[in-house]
């Protein structure tokens, strides 16, 4: 299908595109990856005037640490966060779901950033970067803001960003101390979105469980932290335990009902993939 | 060689590049392993798709399709199209009333079979999602795009009438209201005994098991879409029609009889064509549109259709529901079956629609011995997109009925699968068999095949696995599932067609001509749409006129050089069209014979043929080449008298039996009883395709049809809700199995070769997704058995699985299609708690 017609600029600096952003107002799009974006416009289901393609905005891409922080900009493609040593050695739940995305091609193409500020309930990494306590850093007219994982995915396909405000990067804190993660996918053929995610991070002292950070994916209108879970597994020191634990994921959560599975289907596969992926990050799978 | 060419060269002043003659035969052609001469083009982008063409002038057709299932058309306005910049033309379907005529189906599967009008522009109702109401030419592609938006159609909703059953109850709305029924044909077919007369004698010794299974609706999704491109000489009324189809000639001879242009003024081409899978086995709308705004205009028209597009407008497949009834004696000695089908048609009937399911009749009784059969079906309309032929046409649905009761009627008399198979099916020795359902079997050895996979499998290891799962009670269990199948292939003796009344034979034609440098050209009417046609065919004329591979170049997918052709479908390109060609080949032969005789002096009877080369029994320096012997008919200095001065020939080939590929396949699945997911464990295929051109192609062809019957078993389903809409729109929802949801294959081969053609061939094209869907259901089965699941409806999705083996059922789900067929009884409700613990 063919989208309608739109203007296309390509700034190469952050300002640039700020500055372009605003001028084009109200009917303007950022264009990242376009792997959500341009289905969205093929199938007519968008109609922006302008197009402010990142593309060529070098300082958005690229993975840096400042102290305890990893920075991922926000064009950083899904196949440069799988390749990246820093994010492989403190964030390696964020490789762990980002291999889970799609098929190469749409990898290659696809960003960080982009998948974030597209923040569809069923992406694999809203839930990780929601586990992590990760800050998105915005950058608009009035200067940069920094957001809070957990503030910034307000409903279904939208963000705590305005309209004129640019992701520009993702600051993920490291881990530190003994920490085992894992990302539950379950999709019924391997390219395909979740039907439900589980993005699970626990530290382990004297082997027991001393704290965890879970994330769903696709059990609500945004991604969702299982904090029931999360205080509950705390003193876990076997599976049952954390099978125990496991049986309160789908509390508070209003998983969809669709083509892909009903509600009631997704909040099990919500309590048994915790359960997996609690106990393979804690390194007690059976 | 060289020297040998230069002594029968008529015109010897002329240096010839010591590439243009050929170098001798090798030998070996036949079952050799050759990669595809078609691939290098292919993954290079030298590709020559329908959309890739470009013509000075051309202009880009869109069509705006209906949002709704059913409606009256009120009005249709495309003056606002017509005013935009770049915009042609537009049209509705009243506009092109006059010349659009309407689309056919060859297949009037009984006399009075209803066969509503099928407008390729609906006039006065639409009847499926999709269904096309006007169509706009503009400059360019994005223009057309726009310009749908501004077409302007009222429509007064009718109901629409999506599920079968409901479609023929009593009262039940109509998809064409002046036709009175929803009802389109209804096809009785008894064969052998009275079923119920033979189950009646056997008394109490008769065991009978019913089911009911449903064939849930596929979509087929080639890679390429469809498109075509129409380019007129307009002083001439001539037409060239490229497009993305299996079938140019038949297309020909249809937008002929269509359209009323002559058909010697329509040139067809399938350029380069990226999979069917059945689909492009068909006239589209979109063809004969493109070919009467062509001719309206006086300008090359261009349309290609989207993904969105191909799901709603391209034929879908399969689409029944099966109740069959299989009797036995206590000792399993079966005495008959008993078909009861429901068929859905879809709104209109396409090329084949009717006829898919009564090819499917006729594979019922598979591989078995017995005396009664009972087959009966009925066609319905209903306002979805036509249904029509979709790898392997009907015989999928018979294969994964037959395969799945035999499992069931095991566990009702307590035996093992295969011990039920082997004490029915046909004894090696006993073909060729007269089947119940009137086929005679020529070939097969379905001991060979079965041996040979069970060896392959490890069946002994695995069912010892399953047994530690199930007394441990495991979360993942293990099932084990065999499919013991045959097929008919090799589309079709042309009286057989007849008898039952489809529109035209099953013949194929090839040509065969022998160029002065000894080359070979080759056409065909058989149509390659990425099976490697090309590569086999080559290895057959190869072989048998025993010259190189590389000098052998086949033309295909032109009404111009190959003029006279069936097309391919049904696995027949081999068996028809590469017998066509062989037999052609041995014409040549016959004359090349007699010239080689006539220049070497020699007696007929005394010249033998091999590797090229005839020689004189007994003196074996006198001999001359098939190259010298093409050279020296093309010179005509020397022929004997009267002789015409060519080695050209040509064949048409009409099988005088179908064939009969058979084979075993085994599966083992592993299932999460915790989330219902389905893993394929392994899968071992022993395929009996007769005779081998090419192991590699034959692989590959076995390789993408079981990966497309696993799509039916555990992933694809075309799903309508209750307003008629398509909601498995797109590749998202639609669900196609890709290679790291598929196991590796473990293939084999037995070859019994066909008794019915010269070459010992059967057919593969659609061998492995008629053979796979049943063996992975089987083994699904197999795994759930013991928690007393009877049913699972295809496709097996974990989220059926599931509710299956916790025994909530989800009543309808939302796309209003029944969840589950058999729910857990409560009789194992404790069995599935104990299991899934
Ligand atoms: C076939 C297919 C399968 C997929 N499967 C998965 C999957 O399994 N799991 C998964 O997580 N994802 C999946 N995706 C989505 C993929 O991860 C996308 O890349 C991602 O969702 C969007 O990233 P993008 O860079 O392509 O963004 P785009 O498509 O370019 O943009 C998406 C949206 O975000 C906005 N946006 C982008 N960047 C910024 C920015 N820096 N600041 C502000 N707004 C911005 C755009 O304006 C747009 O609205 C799939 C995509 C496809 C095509």
């Amino acid at each position: 299908m063919i989208p309608p017609a739109f203007d296309y600029v390509a700034p190469t600096t952050l300002a640039e595109a700020v500055a372009a952003l605003r001028e084009a107002g109200e009917d303007a799009k950022i264009l990242a990856g376009g792997q959500s974006l341009i289905p969205v416009l093929r199938l007519r289901l968008a109609f922006p005037t302008v197009l402010v393609d990142l593309g060529r905005v070098d300082e958005l891409r690229g993975v840096s640490e400042d102290a305890g922080t990893i920075v991922i900009g926000a064009m950083t493609r899904h196949s440069e966060v799988l390749e990246d040593p820093l994010i492989q050695q403190h964030a390696g739940l964020l490789v762990e779901a980002t291999a889970t995305v799609a098929d190469p091609a749409v990898r290659h193409r696809g960003t960080f950033g982009g998948a974030l500020a597209h923040a569809d309930p069923a992406g694999d990494l809203a839930a990780v970067a929601l586990a992590l306590d990760a800050e998105l850093v915005a950058e608009g007219p009035g200067g940069r803001r920094t957001i809070r994982a957990s503030e910034f995915f307000v409903d279904y396909l939208e963000t705590a960003l305005s309209p004129d405000e640019i992701l520009a990067a993702v600051r993920i804190p490291k881990l530190e101390g003994s920490w085992g993660y894992r990302y539950e996918k379950f999709s019924r053929v391997a390219q395909a979105w979740a039907i439900v995610g589980v993005a699970a991070a626990v530290r382990k002292e004297g082997g027991a469980i001393a704290e965890a950070r879970i994330g769903l994916t696709n059990m609500g209108s945004t991604p969702v932290r299982a904090t029931p879970v999360e205080s509950a597994l705390v003193g876990a020191s076997d599976l049952a335990a954390v099978q125990a634990a496991a049986a309160s994921a789908a509390d508070g959560t209003s998983p969809p009902s669709d083509l892909s599975g009903q509600a009631d289907y997704r909040a099990h596969l919500a309590r048994v993939l915790t359960g997996r992926a609690v106990a393979a990050a804690a390194g007690m799978s059976s | 060689m060289t020297d040998q060419m230069d002594a029968g060269l008529v015109a010897g002043e002329i240096a010839e590049h010591p590439d243009a003659l050929s170098k001798p035969y090798a030998g070996g052609e036949l079952g050799r392993g050759r990669r595809r001469k078609e691939d290098a083009k292919l993954v290079t982008g030298q590709t020559n798709w329908t959309d890739n063409i470009t013509l000075p002038g051309l202009l880009h057709m869109a069509v705006l399709r209906s949002p709704m299932a059913h409606a009256r058309i009120v009005s249709v306005d495309v003056s606002a199209a017509l005013e935009m910049p770049g915009v042609i033309a537009a049209y509705s379907g009243a506009d092109l009333a006059e010349e659009q005529g309407a689309l056919p189906c060859a297949w009037p599967v009984t006399a009075d079979m209803v066969h509503p009008d099928h407008p390729p522009l609906a006039v006065d109702e639409v009847r499926y999602v999709g269904d096309g109401v006007a169509v706009v030419v503009a400059r360019d592609r994005y223009t057309a795009a726009d310009a749908l938006e501004a077409v302007a159609v009222e429509y007064e909703q009718l109901p629409p009438v999506v599920d079968m059953e409901a479609a023929i109850a009593e009262g039940a709305s109509l998809v064409h209201g002046d036709k009175g029924t929803n009802v389109c044909f209804r096809w009785p077919f008894a064969s052998g005994d009275s079923y119920a007369d033979t189950v009646a004698a056997a008394g109490d010794d008769a065991v009978v098991v019913k089911r009911r299974f449903r064939q849930q609706r596929l979509l087929p999704t080639a890679m390429e879409p469809r498109g075509v491109v129409v380019a007129p000489i307009a002083a001439a009324d001539e037409y060239t029609v490229y497009s993305a189809t299996q079938i140019p000639h038949i297309l020909r001879v249809m937008l002929a009889l269509v359209t009323g242009i002559g058909e010697h003024k329509i040139r067809v081409i399938a350029p380069d064509v990226g999979g069917g899978f059945g689909s492009k086995l068909n006239v589209y709308a979109e063809e004969v549109l493109a070919l009467v705004v062509a001719k309206r205009l006086g300008r090359p028209i261009k349309w290609t259709e989207s993904r969105s597009e191909n799901y709603q407008a391209t034929i879908h497949g399969r689409d029944q529901i099966q109740d069959i009834e299989i009797a036995a004696t206590k000792d399993g000695t079966l005495l008959g079956l008993k078909v009861e089908l429901l068929a859905d048609m879809g709104a209109y009937l396409q090329l084949v629609t009717p006829g898919i399911p009564i090819l499917g009749a006729f594979m019922f009784p598979a591989i078995y011995k017995m005396k009664a059969y009972d087959f009966h079906c009925t066609g319905v309309f209903t306002t979805k997109t036509p249904t029509d032929a979709y790898r392997g046409a009907g015989r999928p649905e018979a294969t994964y009925a037959i395969e799945r009761i035999m499992d069931e009627l095991a566990v009702e008399l307590g035996r093992d699968p295969l011990d039920l198979r082997k004490q029915n099916w046909i004894a090696h020795e006993e073909f060729p068999y007269d089947m119940v359902a009137g086929l005679t079997y020529d070939s097969g050895n379905y001991e060979a095949a079965t041996e040979k996979a069970e060896q392959m499998f490890d069946l002994a290891g695995l069912r010892a696995e399953q047994k530690r799962r199930r007394d441990s009670k495991d979360p993942v269990q293990l099932g084990i599932g065999i499919s013991t199948f045959t097929e008919m292939c090799g589309l079709a003796p042309s009286r057989v067609l007849g008898s039952l009344s489809y529109g035209a034979g099953g013949w194929e034609a090839a040509q065969i001509r022998m160029l002065p440098t000894g080359k070979v050209e080759v056409t065909s009417g058989a149509t390659p749409h990425g099976q490697g046609h090309h590569t086999a065919w080559s290895q057959i004329v190869a072989d048998a006129l025993g010259v190189p591979f590389d000098d052998v170049e086949i033309i295909t997918g032109d009404t111009d050089s190959s003029p006279k052709g069936m097309d391919t479908y049904g696995s027949r390109s081999l068996v028809v069209g590469g017998v066509a060609i062989h037999k052609a080949t041995a014409k040549v032969l016959e004359k090349a014979k007699r010239i080689a005789a006539h220049l070497l002096e020699a007696a007929e009877d005394d010249i033998e043929f091999a590797r090229g080369t005839f020689s004189v029994k007994g003196s074996p320096e006198a001999k001359k080449t098939i190259q010298e012997v093409a050279l020296a008919t093309f010179a005509a200095h020397n022929l004997p008298d009267g002789m015409e001065p060519s080695l050209d020939s040509d064949y048409v080939y009409d099988p005088e039996n179908f064939s009969y590929p058979h084979g075993t396949h085994l599966c083992a699945v592993e299932i999460d009883t915790e989330t219902g997911f389905t893993k394929i464990r392994r899968y071992v295929s022993v395929d009996d395709v007769g005779k081998v051109v090419n192991p590699v192609i034959v692989q590959g062809q076995v390789h993408g049809g079981i990966a497309q019957g696993i799509g039916q078993a555990l992933y694809e389903d075309a799903v309508y809700d209750a307003e008629g809409n398509l909601t498995t729109g797109s590749l998202v929802d639609y669900l196609v199995p890709a290679a790291p949801d598929l196991p590796h294959f473990e293939t084999g081969r037995t070859e019994t070769p066909a008794t019915s053609n010269p070459l010992g061939v059967k057919g593969v094209g659609e061998a492995g997704t008629i053979a796979s869907t049943p063996a992975v259901m089987n083994a699904v089965h197999d795994a759930l058995r013991p928690y007393g699941i009877r049913d699972i409806e295809m496709p097996a999705t974990p989220e059926r699985v599931w509710r299956a083996l916790h025994g909530s059922s989800a009543g309808r789900d939302p796309s209003g299609t029944v969840g589950l067929l058999g729910a857990s009884g409560p009789d194992t409700a404790g069995n599935a708690a104990g299991g899934a613990a």
